[in-house]
């Protein structure tokens, strides 16, 4: 059963923005959408190994800083060249001021 | 002497790169705070509209002029700006919006993209992922799809490229053969499998535009449609060539820190809105995220951390020609610029090279 662990307090990432978080020798990525809400992803791009939360967060797409491959954060959705494999999200939600992410 | 370098995509350099940790290693990175960076990381629709509009116009005005005055010598300073527009700043064009970086808006990138792919005979689906192992790969050999000067440097071949008949004698056929719906297993070491249907659509469609130019220029019994389309590939690519051939030559290659196989080279006005700002190369490699019109912020940002910048193309190819000739004789030989004091300095493992034998 996957457990909820605590990602960040919600003021450690700005609004429309994302940042890293590392647990159990994975990493992850956090996001704060425009519109306030939180998600998580797997924090590598599929395309290759580099960190999305050094990326670009526009709308509901973050851009991996690499080769600029673009994902849908909420849905994990690749939406095209060079990215062609869907990325993983997780469950979020926020209790206490804190985003806590299902692993 | 070191050993021979193998350029080859599927051959004996890949596998030791991918077995030594170079293939997809970890670049050096200049510190930037996250809030700077995110902000030179926007994009926006305006700078790259503007001037595309600029471009656009120009290409026709130029393409007017070219069909007025055919047939007189008053058409030859309608084909030196026609020429660059479409063989040289194309390039520029193509490589920000394959990055998606020059619009914010990503069906604008897309249509830039493909014009200047077409522009260039280049197969947009191929090339869009060279650029990427380009990227991840940078100057890694047996890696990386887009080193334009093997070592030992070719000069002849090197000074043949001002005239794109290189490009253009391997460019066309390679179209024609992937529009018969075959990939070299060097393309299919670096075009995903998914994607490979897609390269072959596109060289059609490339292809079938020329079947028509070349059908059109018979029909007509006139060079004209040809010196319009297809041809600038040739005697305007002089620009590309002058500003591209800067990025990587003569540095260092089989490294992870682009300061050391990167050239950032101060230009002029003209030479910039037709590269879009490619000068600040070192600052784009490691940085690929920041778009053109923001590199000249970047560059200030990072400065402190990068070798000097070339003040000149002049200077910059004063520069490399003597290590060309070095490297005729002894391959290894690269030059290693010098950091300021106040950067972080260049990691040993991978960058040492004994270069006793280049002094020989």
């Amino acid at each position: 059963m996957a457990d909820w662990v605590e990602a960040c307090a919600v003021d450690d990432i700005e609004e429309e923005d994302v940042i890293r978080f590392d647990h159990g020798g994975r990493t992850f990525a956090v996001y704060r959408s425009p519109d306030d809400e939180f998600f998580a992803t797997d924090g590598y791009c599929t395309h290759e190994k580099a960190h999305l939360a050094d990326g670009l967060v526009m709308d509901d797409i973050i851009e991996c800083p690499k080769h600029n491959g673009r994902f849908n954060y909420k849905t994990g959705q690749a939406k095209g060249a060079p990215v062609c494999v869907n990325l993983a999200t997780y469950p979020v939600k926020v209790e206490a001021g804190k985003v806590m992410i299902q692993i | 002497m070191g050993k021979k370098r193998d350029y080859s995509l599927v051959g004996e350099s890949t596998r030791l790169a991918i077995e030594t940790g170079l293939a997809s290693a970890e670049w050096y990175h200049t510190d930037v705070p996250r809030k700077a960076m995110k902000e030179l990381m926007q994009r926006l629709d305006g700078p790259a509209i503007r001037d595309t509009v600029i471009w656009i116009s120009a290409i026709l005005g130029s393409a007017a002029g070219i069909v007025w005055f055919w047939g007189s010598w008053w058409v030859v300073p309608f084909l030196f700006v026609y020429g660059v527009l479409y063989g040289s700043s194309s390039d520029s064009r193509w490589h920000e919006c394959g990055h998606g970086t020059a619009f914010r808006t990503r069906w604008m990138n897309d249509v830039v993209y493909h014009i200047a792919s077409f522009m260039l005979m280049r197969n947009p689906v191929q090339w869009r992922w060279s650029h990427a192992r380009h990227h991840t790969d940078t100057i890694i050999v047996g890696r990386d799809a887009e080193i334009a000067v093997m070592r030992p440097p070719d000069l002849l071949k090197a000074a043949l490229a001002f005239t794109g008949i290189l490009d253009f004698r391997y460019s066309l056929p390679t179209l024609v053969r992937q529009a018969f719906g075959t990939l070299s297993d060097e393309e299919k070491s670096y075009v995903p499998e998914m994607e490979q249907h897609k390269a072959v659509v596109a060289a059609r469609w490339h292809v079938a535009i020329y079947v028509a130019t070349i059908a059109l220029a018979i029909a007509l019994k006139s060079w004209l449609p040809l010196v319009l389309i297809g041809l600038p590939r040739l005697y305007g690519t002089w620009h590309m060539v002058t500003t591209g051939l800067l990025q990587h030559i003569g540095l260092a290659d089989n490294v992870v820190d682009h300061r050391l196989n990167s050239r950032t080279v101060y230009m002029n006005p003209i030479s910039r809105f037709i590269y879009w700002n490619m000068n600040y190369h070192v600052e784009h490699h490691m940085f690929p995220m920041v778009p053109y019109h923001a590199l000249p912020r970047l560059h200030e940002l990072i400065k402190h951390d990068l070798p000097e910048p070339n003040p000149s193309m002049w200077h910059a190819y004063r520069e490399v020609w003597p290590v060309l000739l070095r490297q005729l004789k002894y391959e290894d030989y690269y030059l290693k610029r010098e950091l300021p004091p106040t950067a972080r300095p260049y990691r040993g493992e991978f960058h040492e090279v004994d270069m006793s034998a280049a002094a020989e």
